[in-house]
């Protein structure tokens, strides 16, 4: 072995040592004595960092479960009751359950049931858009289309219909995190209880004009004539600013108020189709919303309203 | 010599179609609704009912809070409805519907032409009737003019600025008040520097209108103190800011007022209505519009009572032309584009313009090629170009750091972007969400 | 009448547009095209004409099948980076190396970094220095001018007043001989030497940059900055020691400094934007062509000078920042 090799592996050597000591050293001196559960939480937690729960990332609110005393206020709404479950044995508490909830577009105002009244050519964005009009549409309620709940969303769980213009949630992917109702500028979308195989009924629309200039604007807006109220057995729905709600707890999904609705603000999502009966007084209703989601249901009504 | 202010700023073509055109009188309407959101500040409180009968001049709305200024009847007649009425974001908000019946002033208002030079009253009179007048700053920007009378403890000011630069491309209903009320507007001016306590008055006036400057030097000699001084014609120079800067050369700190260089502004339009107010004991209720378009038929300069609706004017300068695409309020650099015609003037309407559809739209956005023509146009020395992805991408807080609270939304880094990219449209996102986060870092 | 439209303010614009800025920098480099096709013949217009297709098609395919976005090579911004690259080449250069070069000026130097606006350094001078790298040989016999202008590859080659220079220089020879052997200034200032396609003549460059001036496509602080700072430096030099180095105006006429200064420096993408930086920029640029020129193993330097530059630039961008009003008040 020649001496040029030779002292080449002992200086090697020594540096990688001398280096390795050194580290070791800073490494002991400079320990930060850590919760080993803390990672272990944040290995159970989704990941995302979707800010959800309240905090800046996942591994935020980590800390947060470790340093309260009980997890009744933190829920990781990406990750469900089934994280919190893990959470909660991994750091020997108990959790809450909660019922699982999916964000809602309560506007039905497609390009078909709105009429433009304006052409809006700025910057294709919801919040520069409703900072200086109240919309194109003569609607100062309704969505704007320009998909700010789009570009929030972490889950690719919302999509813009470009038939419709509205959004379109995906259920199964929608993980409660409230991206996007922060970002929404109209405060359209809300987070309901997640019903099994995902049934929903809900007031599709917060316009809260009168009667007439609502319907003026959009002929599937919430009038707020009370017809869903009265016929309502478990007192689900009220009626404020001539604008209907269903309460989502109280709501028992018995779909009676559905018909009733004479402008089809009211949408039954993911019910088989009505029987007989029920189908003479809406034709298309029942079977169409079976298997189609918020768009399109509303364009096959339309021919009924007229 | 002319004086200009630096840096930045940009040349659009002018369009002043309506230069030189008279004063027209509109006739009164047959129902105006006066909205209760005329000016920066607080809502004032309806002193009317449905039913009451007002004349013109009459106090119908009273000034509350701080900053906030009185509004008065612009016609005589009934009180249709006190309710919400779209204004011109398409929002609904307060205002006053009256059905016009005659046309019945109020008997205290001087109805005659006669020029009254001499000032009777004294400072703090002067501020007061000023605030009972309900006038707003006439230039756009509406902020009541009493409470900029109202100097800060310990501040003086030395400089009268009278805005009359109208640097915004169609407008001309300053030139045409420069050139018919100038003698009005020069006692307005004496009114102010009384009311201030300054000596030194400076006009500036665009050289793109030479006939007002030439005609107000002729007359301001008349009055001590008051110059005249000719502006080279750049936008934004009737920004005040920019006009400070270029009359007196001192720049107002960021974040500051005029009056922390011991300057003050007021248009001239501002000027006029307070020349009224003191003078002939006339409120504001009526001013100068610019009624302008390309394909505008018969544009002008009318004289309109506040409330009047769009529809009203655009009739009166031969009805909307075939191809309009958008209708601004104000002009094409800083106007808002109204969503309909039904929309009522307001005290800082000076104009209305008709743009075709062939200059409605924008024009497709392409990448950013870094030419930094933005930057070379700001009159505040920002960066757009960097600006606008922050606010895309929401990092608010950065904007803030970059100074964007400073930019005067001139529109100069979208009218020149190459790319044609929406750089205001995310600035003033910006700026919006800024003063959120400022308020809640105050609380 | 349609609806109306509305959106926020202004709702005027100048008609400038990024196709008409890029057109215009083609409108400029018209002069120097036609000197070269006087001087070189044939081959400057097959080497431009290759280059400029290539780049416009390699964009156009990146953009539909890798990218899958619309294609925007109606911008011309492409089209400038072939002719470009193409004026930086010998004329005598063998087409399928054109072709290669316009790919990686393309596909590397631009779109690799997301198109128009995104990339750091100048594209065309990726391709340039790909190549010469590469394959120096081809990419160091020029043509020489005037002479069989319908040769093209089996053009008869020369040397370029550089490669003679530092030639001549490293042999011991003393500046009065050397001289002898260069083209005349005034010949050179024309065009009437060995080089690339387009940066022989100095004063049909400056044409375009009074033109680019005029329409107010670039402005006046980086040619200037790189210009003087090159004249400064080797002007020190010369004063010092005559016999060994060239005059100032031997650097300012001879290699692409020219068109370097002119055309690639000021390219909008990947130069600083405020005049500040501008300078630091220019004179950045300057005073390494001069170094690699007069102490390096190239004869030229200003392709790897304003590449180095190019990437200094986001760094000046961030720390130099224009002068916002009210910032420092200066009152009086």
């Amino acid at each position: 072995m020649s001496p040029i090799v030779l002292y080449t592996i002992i200086s090697l050597s020594a540096t990688g040592i001398a280096a390795a000591i050194i580290l070791f050293v800073i490494a002991q001196r400079f320990k930060v004595i850590e919760d080993p559960r803390l990672d272990l939480v944040e290995d159970a937690l989704p990941g995302a960092n979707c800010g959800g729960c309240g905090f800046a990332g996942c591994r935020n609110f980590a800390e947060a479960c470790l340093r309260s005393d009980n997890l009744v206020k933190l829920f990781c709404p990406p990750g469900g009751n089934d994280t919190m479950a893990e959470v909660a044995a991994i750091l020997d508490k108990e959790a809450v359950e909660k019922d699982p909830l999916v964000a809602v577009i309560r506007c039905s105002g497609s390009f078909a049931h709105r009429e433009k009244v304006n052409n809006y050519d700025g910057a294709a964005s919801c919040a520069i858009a409703s900072s200086l009009y109240s919309g194109d549409t003569g609607c100062q309620y309704g969505c704007l289309g320009h998909g700010d709940c789009v570009r929030v969303c972490e889950f690719d769980a919302i999509h813009m219909n470009p038939e419709t213009g509205l959004p379109v949630v995906t259920d199964d992917k929608c993980t409660a995190c409230n991206a996007c109702v922060v970002a929404c500028p109209k405060d359209i979308i809300e987070l309901r209880k997640k019903n099994k195989r995902d049934r929903k009924i809900f007031v599709s629309c917060i316009n809260q004009d009168k009667g007439g200039i609502a319907k003026k604007s959009c002929s599937v807006a919430c009038i707020g004539c009370g017809k869903c109220e009265k016929v309502c057995p478990h007192d689900a729905i009220t009626i404020e600013n001539f604008l209907a709600y269903i309460d989502p707890v109280k709501c028992k999904l018995c779909r009676k108020c559905v018909p009733e609705c004479p402008t089809d603000a009211i949408l039954e999502i993911n019910f088989p189709p009505r029987k007989e009966k029920e189908a003479e007084i809406k034709p298309d209703k029942g079977a169409e919303t079976a298997v189609e989601p918020i768009a399109s249901d509303n364009t096959d009504a339309e021919p009924k309203s007229e | 010599m002319f004086k200009t202010f630096r840096p930045g700023g940009i040349h659009p073509s002018d369009n002043k179609l309506t230069a030189g055109s008279e004063i027209r009188g509109l006739p009164v309407p047959g129902q105006v609704s006066i909205p209760m959101n005329q000016h920066i500040g607080a809502s004032p409180k309806i002193l009317v009912e449905k039913g009451d009968l007002v004349k013109v001049g009459q106090l119908i709305a009273q000034e509350e809070g701080f900053i906030s200024a009185n509004i008065h009847s612009s016609v005589s007649g009934k009180v249709l409805k006190v309710d919400a009425v779209v204004d011109m974001s398409g929002y609904k908000r307060k205002a006053i519907t009256i059905k016009v019946e005659g046309d019945e002033w109020l008997e205290e208002i001087d109805t005659s032409t006669e020029l009254v030079k001499e000032i009777s009253l004294e400072r703090h009179e002067i501020v007061r009737k000023i605030n009972e007048s309900g006038i707003v700053g006439m230039g756009g920007a509406t902020f009541p003019t009493h409470v900029k009378l109202m100097l800060p403890r310990g501040k003086k000011a030395e400089y009268l600025i009278v805005n009359g630069a109208e640097c915004e491309p169609y407008l001309t209903s300053d030139h045409v008040l420069i050139l018919e009320k100038a003698e009005q507007i020069l006692t307005g001016t004496s009114i102010m520097m009384k009311a201030l306590d300054v000596d030194k008055a400076i006009i500036g006036i665009e050289n793109n209108k030479l006939d007002a400057i030439a005609h107000m030097s002729t007359q301001a000699e008349h009055y001590p103190g008051i110059q005249v001084q000719g502006l080279k014609v750049k936008y934004p120079q009737g920004g005040e800011k920019q006009l400070i800067q270029a009359l007196i050369n001192r720049e107002v700190p960021s974040g500051g007022l005029p009056i922390d260089v011991g300057a003050v502004v007021f248009n001239v339009g501002t000027l006029l209505a307070t020349y009224q107010a003191i003078q002939k004991n006339k409120p504001l209720f009526e001013r100068v519009v610019t009624v302008t378009g390309k394909y505008l038929a018969n544009p002008g300069n009318l004289m309109v009572r506040i409330g009047t609706p769009v529809s009203a004017l655009i009739e009166a300068c031969g009805g909307l032309p075939e191809n309009t695409g958008k209708i601004i309020s104000g002009g094409p650099m800083m106007g808002k584009a109204l969503n309909s015609l039904e929309v009522p003037i307001i005290k800082g309407t000076s104009g209305i313009t008709v743009l075709p559809d062939t200059e409605s739209t924008r024009k497709e956005i392409h990448n950013c090629i870094r030419c930094s023509k933005c930057i070379t146009v700001c009159p505040m020395g920002l960066e757009p170009y960097l600006l606008m992805p922050m606010g895309e991408r929401e990092l608010f807080e950065r904007m803030e750091e970059e100074w964007t609270m400073d930019c005067i939304e001139c529109g100069s880094c979208s009218y020149i972007c190459p790319s044609n990219r929406p750089l205001l449209d995310y600035i003033r996102l910006g700026k919006v969400e800024i003063n959120k986060i400022r308020r809640a870092r105050k609380n | 009448m349609g609806i109306l439209t509305i959106s926020p303010s202004p709702h005027d614009h100048n008609s400038e547009s990024v196709s008409k800025l890029m057109y215009g920098v083609i409108i400029a480099l018209l002069p120097a095209f036609l000197v070269s096709v006087y001087f070189f013949g044939i081959g400057t217009i097959i080497i431009t004409l290759t280059a400029m297709v290539s780049c416009v098609v390699f964009e156009w395919l990146i953009q539909r099948f890798l990218m899958k976005e619309k294609p925007a090579i109606s911008d011309g911004s492409a089209m400038v980076t072939g002719i470009l690259l193409a004026f930086c080449l010998p004329t005598n250069l063998p087409i399928w190396l054109v072709i290669l070069g316009s790919f990686v000026a393309i596909s590397v130097g631009k779109m690799s970094f997301g198109g128009l606006g995104n990339n750091p350094f100048n594209p065309a001078l990726v391709g340039r220095v790909f190549l010469f790298i590469s394959f120096p040989v081809q990419l160091t016999s020029w043509p020489e001018p005037g002479v069989n202008h319908f040769a093209y590859l089996d053009a008869s080659t020369g040397a370029t007043p550089l490669n003679i220079m530092k030639n001549s220089i490293k042999s011991g020879e003393t500046m009065s001989e050397i001289l002898l052997d260069i083209p005349f200034y005034q010949d050179m200032f024309i065009g009437r030497m060995g080089g690339s396609a387009g940066e022989i003549a100095a004063a049909a460059l400056l044409i375009g940059l009074i033109y680019l001036l005029i329409r107010k496509i670039i402005t006046w602080h980086i040619p200037v900055s790189i210009l003087l700072t090159v004249a400064v430096f080797t002007g020190i030099m010369w004063l010092s020691e005559p016999a060994l180095n060239p005059n100032p105006l031997f650097h300012l006429l001879s290699g692409g400094l020219m068109l370097g200064a002119v055309f690639m420096a000021t390219d909008y993408v990947t130069s600083p934007m405020i005049a500040k930086g501008m300078w630091i920029y220019g004179i950045g640029i300057g005073v390494i062509t001069v170094v690699i020129r007069v102490f390096g193993a190239y004869p030229e330097g200003v392709q790897f000078a304003i590449l180095i530059m190019n990437a200094f630039t986001p760094l000046i961008n961030k720390y130099i920042k224009p002068k916002r009003f009210g910032k420092e008040v200066a009152n009086g």
